[in-house]
């Protein structure tokens, strides 16, 4: 029965359903691929590939609101003490005013997960390191408090703790006498959320703020920063963060 | 040799020696005081916060370190560049740099957030940190001043002498240079000038020496030892061409930051607008411890009190010159965005005020101690000064 | 000759204080004023590794997996310090830490002070947040 059929089939219609199925297989894996490289299995480590950043359009962010900078001390743990000058602040919400010009501006600044980040530079112990994928971190395990990173942090990102704490997030730890900054979120982004900080702009519906790997030429963030101008703050130390603004 | 010096122990009765031992536990006893209390309540008990985060135990850490190496000048010029009139001096020059590197390198480890774990500080180098490498440098410099040191004390070795002395010329021009590109490197705006390296050697220089003739004069005070009037005033004058020095260097720094214009604003706050910093710029760093310093020295039949009081001034100005680069450098605002006024809950584009707290000054005064006793314990126990520092020494320098 | 007296005395008392100190830890064996750790275990079942591989080696276990974490982002569940805490805390305190917590009261036997704490949370997440 199957010969009779088989004799059916041009040969050319045989060598069109071949290749297509076999561009199917070898198509497949290249999209399997690059959902891996955005879902990473627990075990697997962190990819060079990837570049975590955000974009920041200044225009869609509201002055008085301050949703971020919440979600942010929420998601993370970050109490207030009663003593505002020794709090952490991971996020913030700068105000700027151009004297010459009177435009305004807000501006939420968190640690900027530089490319070439001088806190890495600086830490004695090699506790302050940016991971495969950009993100910027301290090893609170073997950071011993000398506070270099801070001084050396062009963007006052990077702070620490002056008081003992109790009750931390169990996926945020964090205590007295070592630095910390903004770590985009590294306990959700490893399980494919977004920032906190992120989430909430957008549930406030602001979306002033994109989360995305810069190095992934379909994200939203890569093609929204290859169509529209942004910038960086402090681009003339070339440190190339990976947090970019539009509209400042 | 000709006629050699003869090193001896400080003299003096067991009482009165312990008698100054025991003075000089009083300030060791509030330091450890200090540091346990600091450690045991966090950082929230000193008066730093999250805008300075270096305060009183760093501006003590890093003048007794920058006082250590200039403090070594003085044997330098005597075994590297054969300067005979200083080689009675010299092994003194060398324990005097050495006891206030470890007052200066106790402190800085004392007032980490985690001085739990000093071990992690020396086992863990990032090399590619200019701080770590600082590590390096300190280890180095302590090796090399103290086999100069023993070839010094050691007959037997005292013809390796210069090898020993230049490689210890280079460990300390690595310190220092160092020390002053630290700040130099930094991106705030007090900061962000290489002259920081230059400004700092000549500052080393004049501590340095001011601290050393301290100590000497106060040896001479405690028991007989007859000093030539010839080293006296070559000291004078080598603390004079370093406080002039100094003064040149701070002149130049704050000229240049006030000369160009994106470095104007924060000129005009260290000069005129920045209340205590401009106070202790003025009165402190430039008076006390330039102008009037100099005005002494340059009278030329100088009285040994009057020496005295110019390394108290230098000393004196060169805290306040600490103090101003260290937190005036943090207390003026990092500006994120040049060209715009900045606000924010985390005190951006503001003035960040500070008050030292109580425990820090001690644990200061603690570091400074700890130095005082190891020079005061070593000079009992070791043959560090000559009984008479009035004879020349022999050809071997 | 007195000198010689004095020597030998001082001699005896040396020798016979150094075998007292080695008897010391003999008395801690002997007597019971110290008090054993109280492990208490509420979850029944295995842990990831058979009880004598965890007690000597549950220290370098974590820290290997504090290290591949951290740098690597690597967020396996099995040595991790969340999951001791997640199984370990007590249901009465729901700590690890207390005097009869799970690490806290070996540790205090032992003499050797736990770090993790100051930074870790030493109670589980709240329900919700079930996931590594």
């Amino acid at each position: 029965m199957s010969a009779d059929r088989n004799e059916g089939f041009s040969r050319r219609g045989f060598l069109a359903i071949s290749a297509a199925t076999l561009g199917g297989v070898m198509l497949a894996p290249g999209i399997r691929l690059i959902e891996i490289a955005r879902a990473r299995a627990p075990d697997q480590p962190v990819s060079g590939k990837v570049r975590w950043g955000l974009l920041i359009d200044t225009n869609k962010c509201a002055p008085g609101c301050d949703d971020c900078v919440k979600a942010c001390a929420t998601e993370n743990g970050l109490k207030d003490t009663g003593h505002p000058r020794t709090d952490a602040q991971w996020i913030r919400k700068v105000e700027l005013k151009d004297m010459r010009t009177g435009r305004n501006n807000s501006v939420p600044v968190m640690c900027q997960h530089c490319e070439h980040p001088p806190c890495v530079d600086v830490c004695p112990t090699g506790a302050s390191f940016k991971r495969a994928d950009g993100i910027v971190l301290v090893d609170r395990h073997i950071c011993i408090g000398c506070r270099y990173c801070i001084m050396a942090c062009p963007y006052k990102a990077r702070t620490i703790v002056f008081e003992n704490i109790t009750d931390q997030n169990p996926d945020v730890p964090r205590g007295s006498g070592c630095a910390e900054s903004c770590t985009l979120c590294v306990h959700r982004v490893d399980r494919d959320q977004q920032p906190a900080c992120v989430e909430a702009c957008t549930r406030a519906g602001h979306n002033a703020m994109i989360f995305g790997d810069l190095n992934d030429p379909h994200s939203e963030i890569a093609q929204r920063v290859a169509k529209y101008a942004s910038t960086q703050i402090r681009a003339d130390l070339k440190l190339n963060p990976g947090v970019r603004y539009q509209g400042l | 040799m000709a006629e050699s010096l003869i090193y001896c122990e400080l003299g003096g009765s067991g009482r009165r020696y312990w008698a100054l031992l025991a003075l000089l536990g009083v300030p060791l006893a509030l330091g450890a005081f200090a540091y346990f209390y600091i450690e045991h309540y966090g950082h929230i008990a000193t008066g730093m916060d999250n805008q300075i985060v270096w305060g009183m135990p760093h501006v003590f850490a890093v003048f007794l370190v920058i006082a250590a190496t200039g403090a070594l000048n003085i044997a330098m010029a005597a075994s590297v560049f054969r300067k005979a009139v200083y080689r009675p001096v010299a092994p003194l020059s060398a324990l005097v740099s050495l006891a206030l590197l470890v007052g200066g390198l106790a402190v800085l480890m004392l007032d980490l957030g985690r001085s739990d774990r000093m071990i992690v500080a020396i086992t863990k180098l990032n090399p590619a940190s200019l701080f770590a490498r600082r590590v390096i440098f300190y280890d180095g410099f302590m090796l090399s001043v103290g086999v100069y040191l023993w070839f010094l004390l050691e007959r037997r070795m005292n013809r390796y002498i210069k090898p020993a002395a230049i490689v210890a010329f280079f460990w300390q021009l690595l310190l220092v240079t160092s020390t002053g590109l630290e700040f130099g490197f930094n991106f705030r705006a007090v900061y962000d000038s290489v002259l920081y390296a230059p400004m700092f050697i000549a500052f080393s220089s004049a501590y340095g020496a001011a601290a050393l003739i301290l100590v000497l004069l106060a040896v001479c005070r405690w028991e007989e030892r007859p000093v030539s009037d010839e080293l006296l005033r070559r000291l004078k004058n080598w603390l004079g061409i370093s406080v002039g020095a100094s003064l040149f260097f701070a002149v130049l720094f704050l000229g240049t930051k006030y000369e160009l214009a994106r470095s104007r604003d924060v000129a005009r706050f260290l000069l005129f607008d920045g209340g205590v910093y401009t106070a202790l710029l003025w009165l402190g760093q430039i008076a006390l411890g330039g102008i009037a310093p100099l005005a002494l020295l340059l009278r030329s039949p100088l009285r040994r009190s009057a020496l005295g009081w110019a390394c108290a001034m230098v000393i004196l100005g060169g805290l306040a010159q600490m103090y101003v680069t260290l937190i005036g450098g943090q207390a003026y605002p990092q500006i994120l965005f040049p060209g715009l006024v900045e606000s924010s809950s985390f005190f951006d584009g503001e003035i960040h005020p500070y008050t030292p707290s109580l425990v820090e000054v001690l644990l200061g005064m603690g570091a400074v101690a700890l130095a005082a006793a190891i020079i005061a314990v070593a000079l009992r126990a070791l043959a560090m000064l000559p009984t008479r520092l009035d004879q020349s020494a022999g050809p071997q320098a | 000759m007195k000198r010689n007296g004095i020597g030998a005395l001082s001699s005896r008392v040396a020798r016979a204080a150094c075998v007292l100190a080695l008897l010391l830890p003999v008395l801690a064996f002997a007597s019971d004023r110290v008090p054993k750790p109280v492990i208490d275990i509420d979850k029944p079942g295995k842990c990831v590794e058979d009880t004598a591989t965890m007690r000597r080696e549950h220290p370098d276990l974590l820290r290997h997996q504090r290290d591949l974490t951290m740098h690597e982002g690597v967020r396996t569940r099995k040595y991790s310090l969340k999951q001791c805490v997640a199984c370990h805390a007590s249901t009465r305190t729901g700590s690890v830490l207390g005097e009869k917590g799970f690490c806290q009261s070996c540790h205090t036997y032992a003499s050797v002070s736990i770090d993790c704490f100051r930074c870790h949370s030493s109670r589980p997440k709240p329900s919700s947040g079930a996931k590594p």
